[in-house]
């Protein structure tokens, strides 16, 4: 340690341990000594049974594709933020964060309302509802272009998962790029374009490698909490072991099938991931901070 | 800058008139495209969720409405949200100054371990944030019974729900100061320091008035998930009606009871916690966005 | 440094005053007043808030003492778990018999007599499963073995979970005993069948009904017949109708007082009380209200209430093809039991 004159480095760094270990390490080792008192061949099927795989399956499934889809838009958002002056562009900045604010289990009972089968939106993919008649009144498409209709359950499949993953991690991924974004020297896209580079190189080619550490991070953080998230998820998935039953609620099964040790493996197994996602963050931004300074 | 616009030379493919642009700009289409994908998105994934809440909440009228909260159940909850946010947000509050003094003042062997661990709540599922705490204070646990021989409840009573609390949103506040105390380095205590102040007094009159906006940013969020956390929370609740629901799982009890109108008018009030709070971090952002740090990272 | 002060100071005095105001909110319950806390499992919501009332009513008239009901609602085995875990009820009322014994085999807290303690098996009202389908039945379902007719979807919760859909299964195992005249391999194959036609499989009773009744998924609700005529009260009979199959079985949710808990809170008496009065001519009568089939029903002073239950011919659990819980719990739902077998996902 190197030699300071501010004080209290003992009382805060005592405070801190003490409070960490009561708050957190102590009870994740509980959970780990739980998980240690089930035999090691048992850990290994339970590890192993198809219902667990597929349930990790699903989680981290729908995370990816979630965290993808947020990717491709909450870049886009950012971008939308920083580069355009358009009016409520203040009011659509402020509400990037609501997914942040807003209790789970609200956006689950809202999300579910919405994409059902009768929801405002859910409806417009429902055979029958007004989109599907719409398309079907275009007859001057070509290609029999009309005759196309949508047939796509939302809420209460797979699909509906993914929407509530994609609600929670939509603010990671704007606000890890946004301040980049906003740092960023316009003398780089100048240097290209004078250069001879056309808008779209310019973007792909200097804008888009300088934001990978930030949308990387996003990504990571938008993946991990998805990757946990149950409050939104059980209001809105079918729950259907093997098809769109989500780890976190594996655990909860386990627990009410009185097979706490069963329950005690899966969240040792998460936790675990969890911790190795962080440190995957952590390593993001330490190879980010080495080649393109703070990000 | 280069001013004139159009100066670029391309060799390959000579520039027609109408084609001409700022070089660090997009078409106006291509804008006008990005706004509306943009608003559209934000508009399904973000907005109608919102307005869902309150169309819902408010479908019987005003009437039912208001009726809702005349119920024990919705009260009860109501007022244990409210005790469970005000013990475990000023836990968090110390625990945030602590920790991010430690952090941010000092150099030692294994600090971004601490930082690591400081996060873990974050990415941990609450499901199993909930669930530590049954494996070690539950009647099966190692200390199950002596807590019951001593007749302390924990868990399936309020301490484990506060437990649970401080767990799920334990990053929170440290998670915000850390990088502001970072940016600020040391130089104002160290002056204070050598002008003769104590610890205290540097703490109470220097690094608090640099850190006091971005601690309410770090409040402000830290109690709208307090507030809010239902998974980890419903492990621990033993779903007692009117001692041990909190708001998000009177929801869900309203919910399963067929009450939607009741179910969507206590969502609604949390999510005009939400929207305070947002309103609050705006305000924030924009009077004193120099001062917050961290403001862009959760 | 004065305005630091002042914010300061400020914001303590409104946590403060918040944190004072909360707790001051805690402590309304009066020192005299006797708690009584029941765990029970879905479906029984609107029967105990009822038979609450009335028992409240009851024992102050009694004994002159205000006594105040909680309630803890939930999937039956969660319920059970939870108990075991700690949560401090004093009488259980659970879907299943095997969620009593593994409350008794994991903590003992319950003496492992209690099935004779009350009368009927300490069952104070059975119930049955019964087909709650769209208004008009367009999927013509009448009998267990429409249910895995092309197209049909059949909503009915996790048997690993939940208590009813237990009852559920074994209906249907039931069934398909009689109709396959006892061939194993046919009932199995008709079991795993009925489940690919499920499409959303909640943990607990009431999500299911939730799914069917407000979701609107499905064309056909496996439920407690209680839980089918209150679909009918809360959502109207425009929407929906009730087939009862001509079998099926007779579902017995069974009741105990969690004897150690009841003896630290010194609740014995009134958990004893609460229990018995279940069986009385107006605990009888409101579990009929409720659709729940009395024990008792020559108690029930309005026969018309009686007499709503259509006849239907019931398979026990005790009867040979099953031979009681302690065989079925194992044998159909313990881990790699038959349902996992045949629900193993593909």
């Amino acid at each position: 340690m190197r030699p300071s004159v501010i004080p209290g480095f003992g009382l805060s760094l005592g405070y801190t341990l003490t409070w960490l270990s009561l708050i957190v390490l102590i009870p994740i080792i509980g959970l780990f000594l739980k998980a240690a008192q089930v035999p090691l061949d048992e850990i290994v099927k339970i590890a192993t049974a198809a219902r667990t795989w597929h349930a990790l399956e699903v989680s981290f499934g729908s995370s990816l594709i979630a965290a993808l889809v947020n990717v491709v838009f909450g870049v886009l958002i950012a971008w939308v933020l920083v580069r355009y002056k358009f009016p409520g562009k203040r009011l659509l900045d402020a509400i990037v964060d609501l997914p942040f604010a807003l209790p789970t289990a609200v956006a689950g009972i809202a999300l579910s309302a919405l994409y059902a089968k009768k929801g405002w939106v859910g409806s417009l993919f429902t055979p029958g509802g007004p989109l599907n008649e719409w398309i079907a009144a275009q007859t001057w498409l070509p290609f029999g272009l009309s005759s196309f209709q949508f047939d796509w359950k939302i809420a209460y499949t797979p699909s509906g998962i993914v929407i509530a993953l994609i609600f929670i991690g939509l603010p990671f991924v704007v606000r890890t790029v946004q301040p980049v974004l906003e740092e960023f020297e316009a003398e780089l896209e100048e240097a290209a374009a004078t250069l001879g580079a056309n808008r779209l190189q310019t973007i792909t080619q200097v804008i888009l490698p300088r934001l990978t550490p930030a949308i990387l991070t996003g990504f990571a953080l938008a993946f991990a909490r998805a990757v946990g998230e149950y409050g939104s998820v059980i209001f809105i998935a079918g729950n259907i072991p093997g098809v769109s039953e989500i780890a976190p609620l594996l655990i909860v099964i386990k627990l009410e099938e009185f097979d706490q040790a069963g329950a005690a493996v899966i969240a040792g197994i998460m936790l675990l991931i969890a911790f190795a996602m962080l440190l995957v963050i952590n390593l993001i931004q330490a190879w980010a901070r080495r080649r393109f300074g703070d990000v | 800058m280069f001013e004139r616009e159009g100066a670029v030379y391309d060799s390959r493919r000579p520039i027609a008139p109408h084609q001409h642009l700022r070089p660090t700009t997009e078409r106006a289409w291509v804008k006008v495209l990005l706004i509306s994908i943009a608003l559209i998105y934000m508009l399904a994934i973000v907005v109608l969720p919102l307005i869902q809440v309150f169309f819902e909440a408010f479908r019987k009228g005003f009437d039912t409405y208001f009726a809702s909260f005349e119920d024990r159940g919705a009260q009860t909850a109501i007022q244990l949200t409210l005790t469970v946010a005000a013990i475990a947000v000023p836990l968090n509050l110390v625990f945030g100054v602590a920790a991010s003094w430690a952090v941010a003042k000092f150099e030692f062997w294994g600090k971004s371990f601490l930082i690591t661990l400081i996060d873990l709540p974050f990415s941990v599922s609450p499901v199993v944030s909930g669930m530590v705490y049954v494996l070690l204070f539950g009647a099966q646990s190692a200390l199950g019974p002596w807590l019951k021989a001593n007749d302390i409840e924990i868990i399936f009573a309020v301490p484990g729900i506060v437990l649970a609390t401080v767990f799920v949103t334990f990053p929170f506040i440290a998670r915000e100061l850390i990088p502001l105390m970072q940016a600020q380095g040391n130089t104002d205590e160290e002056a204070a320091i050598s002008l003769g102040a104590s610890g205290w007094q540097t703490f109470w009159r220097v690094t608090l008035p640099n850190i006091k906006w971005g601690l309410l940013y770090g409040v402000l969020l830290c109690n709208a998930r307090a507030m809010g956390e239902f998974g980890a929370v419903s492990v621990v609740s033993g779903h007692i009606r009117g001692q041990t629901t909190t708001m998000p799982l009177e929801i869900e009890i309203l919910y399963n009871e067929y009450n939607f109108t009741g179910a969507f008018a206590v969502a609604s009030l949390l999510a005009m916690l939400a929207l305070l709070t947002l309103v609050f971090k705006s305000l924030l952002e924009w009077r004193y966005g120099d001062e917050l740090a961290g403001t862009r990272r959760h | 440094m004065k305005r630091t002060a002042n914010f300061i100071a400020r914001t303590l005095a409104v946590g403060g005053l918040v944190a004072s105001l909360a707790v001051v909110g805690a402590v309304t319950v009066r020192a005299d007043d006797q708690k009584l806390l029941n765990v029970s499992y879905d479906p029984t919501r609107e029967l105990y808030q009822e038979f609450n009332e009335a028992f409240a009513k009851y024992w102050k008239d009694k004994t002159g003492n205000t006594v105040i009901i909680e309630q803890s609602h939930g999937g039956s085995g969660k319920q059970a778990q939870s108990v075991i875990d700690g949560l401090s009820a004093d009488v259980v009322t659970l879907a299943l018999e095997g969620d009593i014994n593994a409350i008794v085999n994991k903590s003992g807290l319950i003496d492992e007599n209690w099935r004779s303690e009350f009368p009927h098996n300490s069952t104070p009202y059975t119930s049955t499963i019964v087909f709650l389908l769209r208004k008009g039945n367009p999927k013509g379902i009448n009998d267990w073995g429409d249910l895995i007719k092309d197209g049909v979807e059949v909503i009915t919760p996790n048997p690993k979970t939940s208590g009813g859909a237990r009852w559920n299964y074994l209906a249907a195992w039931a069934w398909a005993d009689k109709q396959y005249g006892g061939d194993q391999a046919k009932i199995e194959e008709y079991i795993k069948s009925l489940y690919v036609h499920v499409p959303v499989l909640d943990t607990a009773a009431r999500g299911s009904t939730v799914t069917f009744a407000q979701k609107e998924i499905g064309d056909v609700l496996l439920a407690w017949e209680n839980e089918a005529y209150l679909v009918l009260e809360e959502f109207g009979t425009d929407n929906f109708e009730i087939v009862t199959p001509p079998s099926s079985i007779r579902a017995e949710p069974p009741v105990a007082i969690v004897d150690k808990n009841a003896e630290a809170h010194g609740t014995t008496e009134l958990a004893k009380a609460y229990l018995e009065y279940l069986y009385s001519a107006e605990g009888q009568a409101i579990a009929a209200k409720n659709h729940y089939r009395p024990s008792e029903p020559s108690l029930v002073a309005d026969q018309a209430l009686v007499s709503a239950f259509p006849e239907i011919d019931l398979v026990s659990i005790d009867d040979p093809i099953f031979g009681g819980w302690k065989e079925v719990q194992p044998k159909h739902f313990g881990d790699g039991g038959i349902f996992d077998k045949l629900y193993a996902p593909n």
